[in-house]
């Protein structure tokens, strides 16, 4: 069971935040902060987890996450969504298209690490 | 050879056998046993008294004289009842709903029951069929006189004349006794119609029996007959167009507007679907009334003595050949058309001499006395029987005057084109509601006069009436004035020249006049329900709230329409009404109603006045009629008012439904805004809470982890900061709630100090900023420290997003008369084209927020300080990077 997330986020200081936190619990972290070409990066990387932000330049994490859904491979992916746009519908979008958990920023550490933990069944 | 006597047994013995017909018709009527008396065949073979003595003998005359020109008289009918169906049937429509009585009631009715118009067309119609009913005389004694052996014996012309009056008083006794039986016009007259009928049938059977005596007798068989046509001088003769354009309308006005022929074809109809069947049966007949008439005519020329009358070819042809038989029936066959076109024309002209004139005159003289006297139903038969014998007796009078000095054919033509004068006004009557009774007096006037100066009056041959001066050189020498070359139109034949000018004076007149006139209320009453006859058959005119006394009304009735019949109407209403006794209540539809009947009897305009002075009024007074008048145009303006009303709540609906799509826009605008400010909000709130629990758990940090982290919380923290104060602002700003500190500034200190407090915040490094002092020298009144802080925007906007290897920036002013325009360009890729029109919008932050710290309020922040400042900030295309122009007034106060 590896313990490899990719964290697909532009916002510098949050990218740096999660950082810290998943590797002092032994994850490998890799970051990408481009819409356009972040479903590329999951298919390189195939990664145990994907943390993906909504708002990102490029692309939309919603149609990120579609694009993973839609995928045979990458179909079973956990994929822990972050939001600053905590709104319901935001919610209930995320849900309908599959997602695994979905978190509104600010966010607790502690809460992204059980999750985190919990969706990779650790 | 025929004896006198003989001749005038037989004429005897016919017309005793007429006499029989009609009165055994009406006692058929009468007992409502005649029912194939109102059969259709019957009304076509009554329409039969267009052909009258004029076509019966004249038709071949005319032949001889001028070829195949006759054929117009009857294609002109043809095509009416062919082509103008409709038209006739709008006609007896308008006749029987408005109980019209003769053509000069229903003009006189149609423009506003004139009677006026009623004179004047009673009076064209007089001054039309007098020559014609002399014609018929004429053309009797004329026959008469073939039977004579060259003038000895009882035949002398004394004798001639004596024949004619002879005649005129005995069609003038037929005509009173049938013709004046009934009062209503109404009701028909069966007996005369069906003795009109039967002489058809003579008129034709003798005209068809000539014709094949003439081919199969003399000629020797039909293609022997055209060999003759072909060899003779008729297929020579020239067709001229004009002529026979002039004619063929004249024929068929005359049809639609000869007293007799509107008399059979109108007022006697029976059932309007008669119509269907005369379209095509009467052109039957027609066409076999031609149909020998070449053969007779060039067989006639060819066989009969040079200098014998053509006119009385369908005589003197089975004379000359011995078949006395023939001839009698021949002379039988011209005897009733003369008949029986003179006791129609006589029953049409005495109703319109007695309603338009005798009872107008007799009416106006009475009116002393507040109710009529006497018995009017007597006054007017007595008032018609006058009449007639004054009809036969004008055209006795004019026989006699000219004197058998004309050919037939041409007085036959004059009278045509007179009468056609009415021709305008009644079809302006039934097909334009425009049509007003000023346009219709004027131009029958008009066209009437141009006739009489041109045609008729001309017609009784030189220094007759006209000198032969006058005829040549025109009234006082006026050369364009000349009766027969108006205008200079010599050269014309005088019958084309006439009919043009008079037609065309007539329509002219009565176009333009209408055009220009303003109909009375009754007239656009009346003039509506012509019109669309077919739409409402129920009337809407006439009285209004009547103090009329049922007993004084009903007096009135008994005396027009008789004790009995008056009294069964009366009561019949009362019983509709609902009510016990035989008086019905007087409300305005039994006066409309009873008026009508009334109508029937004595004309619109007199029935009209006759009520009138029962009920109160002489007429309806023009107060009621507006009054009318205003209530349509009320609810014209109530309905118009009510679409105003409905077009305006579908306006209303329409700004509603924008108003609330703008609504729906606002809300989700807001919602976007919202959920903006919330992502921005919450963004650096990340980081803070993320970092500061990372601090709080105490986790073992570097000294260097731990001062970056401490400083992105202080970061993100100011960030926040500036995001609200921003929010704050730009809220501010756009309710127009800023108080504006306008003062005198020198535009190079706030230039200067915005670039010191932006080289403040990046520490000084970077951006290279080009400026020119002098231009920057510029003084204005306004708010200097708004005014710095777009720039400031501007320029740490250029810090933050030109990309630029060595970024620069260039400051440039420029100075007009009343304004300053300030441009910020710098040397970096500029703004892409497609995003130009956002960058001021809210939030509209072009690249991701690692290099930028804003959350892309600054130029929307920009943009209301300079509409605040009565200035503008655009973004200039192609200059190289992105480029900012600022324009300002001088002065705030001369913006405000």
């Amino acid at each position: 069971m590896g313990k490899h997330v990719l964290l697909i986020e532009d916002e510098p200081n949050i990218i740096e935040a999660i950082r810290f936190i998943l590797s002092r619990d032994g994850w490998q972290v890799d970051t990408h902060s481009d819409g356009m070409t972040a479903f590329d990066r999951v298919g390189a990387l195939r990664p145990d987890i994907v943390i993906l932000d909504v708002m990102l330049p490029g692309r939309s994490g919603f149609d990120i996450l579609r694009d993973i859904r839609a995928d045979p491979e990458l179909c079973a992916l956990p994929v822990l969504m972050l939001t600053a746009k905590g709104q319901v519908k935001d919610r209930e979008m995320a849900e309908r298209m599959g997602v695994s958990r979905f978190m509104a920023k600010p966010f607790s550490n502690t809460e992204v690490l059980s999750s985190v933990r919990e969706l990779t069944g650790g | 050879m025929i004896s006198f006597d003989l001749l005038v047994a037989i004429c005897l013995v016919y017309v005793i056998f007429l006499f029989g017909v009609a009165f055994w018709a009406e006692r058929r009527a009468a007992r409502g046993q005649g029912g194939w008396l109102r059969s259709p065949a019957i009304y076509t073979l009554s329409l039969s008294v267009y052909c009258t003595a004029w076509t019966f003998y004249g038709a071949v005359g005319y032949a001889a004289r001028s070829g195949l020109e006759f054929v117009t008289i009857y294609l002109g009918p043809t095509l009416i009842l062919v082509g103008w169906w409709w038209t006739l049937r709008k006609l007896v429509r308008i006749a029987k709903t408005q109980r019209i009585t003769s053509i000069a009631d229903l003009v006189s009715s149609r423009y506003g029951k004139s009677n006026m118009l009623g004179v004047i067309v009673t009076l064209i119609a007089v001054v039309g069929t007098t020559p014609y009913i002399a014609l018929q005389l004429q053309s009797v004694t004329l026959s008469f006189a073939v039977f004579a052996p060259d003038g000895v014996g009882p035949w002398r012309p004394t004798d001639l004349d004596s024949a004619a009056l002879t005649v005129a008083v005995g069609l003038a006794l037929f005509t009173v006794l049938f013709g004046t039986r009934n009062l209503d016009a109404n009701e028909r007259h069966h007996g005369v119609v069906t003795a009109i009928a039967v002489e058809a049938v003579v008129k034709l059977v003798a005209l068809l029996a000539v014709g094949i005596f003439v081919v199969w007798g003399i000629a020797g068989g039909a293609s022997a007959v055209l060999e003759r046509i072909d060899t003779s001088g008729l297929s020579e003769m020239p067709i001229l167009p004009g002529r026979w354009m002039a004619l063929t309308f004249l024929a068929a006005a005359a049809i639609l507007t000869l007293p007799r022929m509107f008399q059979v074809l109108v007022v006697e109809n029976e059932d309007e679907r008669h119509l269907a069947t005369a379209s095509w049966a009467f052109p039957a007949y027609l066409f076999l009334m031609s149909l020998f008439v070449v053969p007779i005519a060039v067989v006639g020329l060819a066989e009969m003595p040079a200098g014998s009358n053509p006119d009385l070819f369908v005589l003197t042809l089975p004379m000359a050949h011995g078949r006395e038989g023939l001839a009698t029936l021949a002379f039988l066959g011209g005897f009733s058309s003369a008949t029986s076109m003179v006791i129609v024309a006589a029953i049409a002209l005495s109703t319109m001499v007695s309603n338009h004139i005798v009872m107008p005159l007799f009416l106006h003289l009475t009116r002393s006395g507040a109710t009529i006297s006497g018995d009017v139903r007597k006054l007017v038969l007595r008032a018609r029987r006058v009449s007639i014998g004054a009809v036969l007796f004008l055209g006795y009078l004019y026989y006699r005057l000219t004197g058998g000095s004309e050919a037939l054919a041409a007085i036959g033509l004059i009278s045509f084109a007179g009468v056609a004068q009415v021709l305008p006004a009644l079809l302006g009557a039934v097909l334009w509601r425009g049509a007003t009774r000023t346009g219709a007096i004027t131009g029958l006037v008009a066209g009437f006069v141009v006739w009489a100066y041109t045609l008729f009056l001309p017609s009784f041959g030189e220094g007759a009436v006209m000198g032969a001066r006058l005829l040549a050189e025109g009234p006082w020498g006026i050369g364009w004035l000349r009766p027969q070359a108006l205008f200079g139109m010599a050269g014309l034949d005088p019958l084309v020249h006439a009919v043009v000018f008079s037609m065309a004076a007539n329509v002219l007149v009565f176009v333009l006049v209408s055009l220009f006139d303003f109909p009375s209320p009754m007239e656009r009453l009346q003039g509506a329900q012509f019109v669309n006859v077919f739409e409402h058959s129920t009337a809407a005119q006439g009285w209004s709230q009547g103090r009329a006394e049922a007993e004084d009304l009903l007096l009135m009735a008994q005396r027009i329409l008789g004790a009995e019949d008056a009294q069964s109407l009366f009561q019949r209403a009362a019983v509709a009404q609902g009510l016990q006794g035989y008086l019905p209540e007087i409300t305005p539809e039994f006066l409309q109603s009873l008026e009508r009947i009334l109508a029937g009897s004595v004309g619109a305009a007199t029935a009209h006045a006759m009520v009138g002075q029962i009920v109160g009024r002489s007429s309806v007074s023009v107060e009621d009629l507006m009054r009318v008048a205003d209530e349509t145009a009320q609810m014209m303006e109530y309905s118009s008012q009510l679409e105003a009303k409905s077009e305006e709540l579908a306006r209303t609906a329409r700004q509603l439904r924008e108003a609330n799509e703008k609504l729906t826009e606002l809300s989700v605008q807001k919602d976007a805004f919202l959920s903006q400010i919330s992502h921005e909000l919450r963004t650096p709130m990340t980081s803070i809470r993320a970092f500061s629990e990372i601090l709080m758990t105490g986790a073992d940090l570097s000294s260097g982890e731990f001062r970056n982290y401490s400083r992105i919380i202080h970061e993100e923290s100011l960030r926040l900061t500036r995001l609200l104060d921003d929010l704050l602002d730009l809220s501010v700003l756009e309710n127009g709630q800023v108080t504006l500190n306008a003062q005198p500034v020198m535009l190079h200190d706030l230039i200067e100090r915005a670039v010191v407090a932006t080289a403040r915040l990046q520490g000084g490094q970077g951006l290279m900023i080009h400026r020119d002092p002098e231009a920057e020298r510029v003084e204005l009144v306004t708010d200097g420290d708004r005014l710095s802080q777009v720039f400031i925007n501007l320029i740490s906007n250029a810090q933050k997003y030109c990309d630029a290897g060595a970024p620069e920036l260039t400051i440039r002013v420029c100075r007009t008369d009343s304004a300053v325009a300030i441009d910020f360009i710098d040397n970096g890729s500029g703004i892409p084209q497609k995003s130009q029109a956002i960058i001021f919008e809210k939030f509209a932050r072009l690249s991701d927020p690692r290099s930028a710290g804003g959350a892309g309020l600054g130029l929307a922040i920009c943009r209301e300080i300079m509409v605040r400042l009565g200035g503008s900030i655009v973004y200039l295309s192609a200059q190289g990077g992105a480029a900012f122009r600022l324009t300002l007034p001088l002065s705030l106060a001369e913006a405000a």
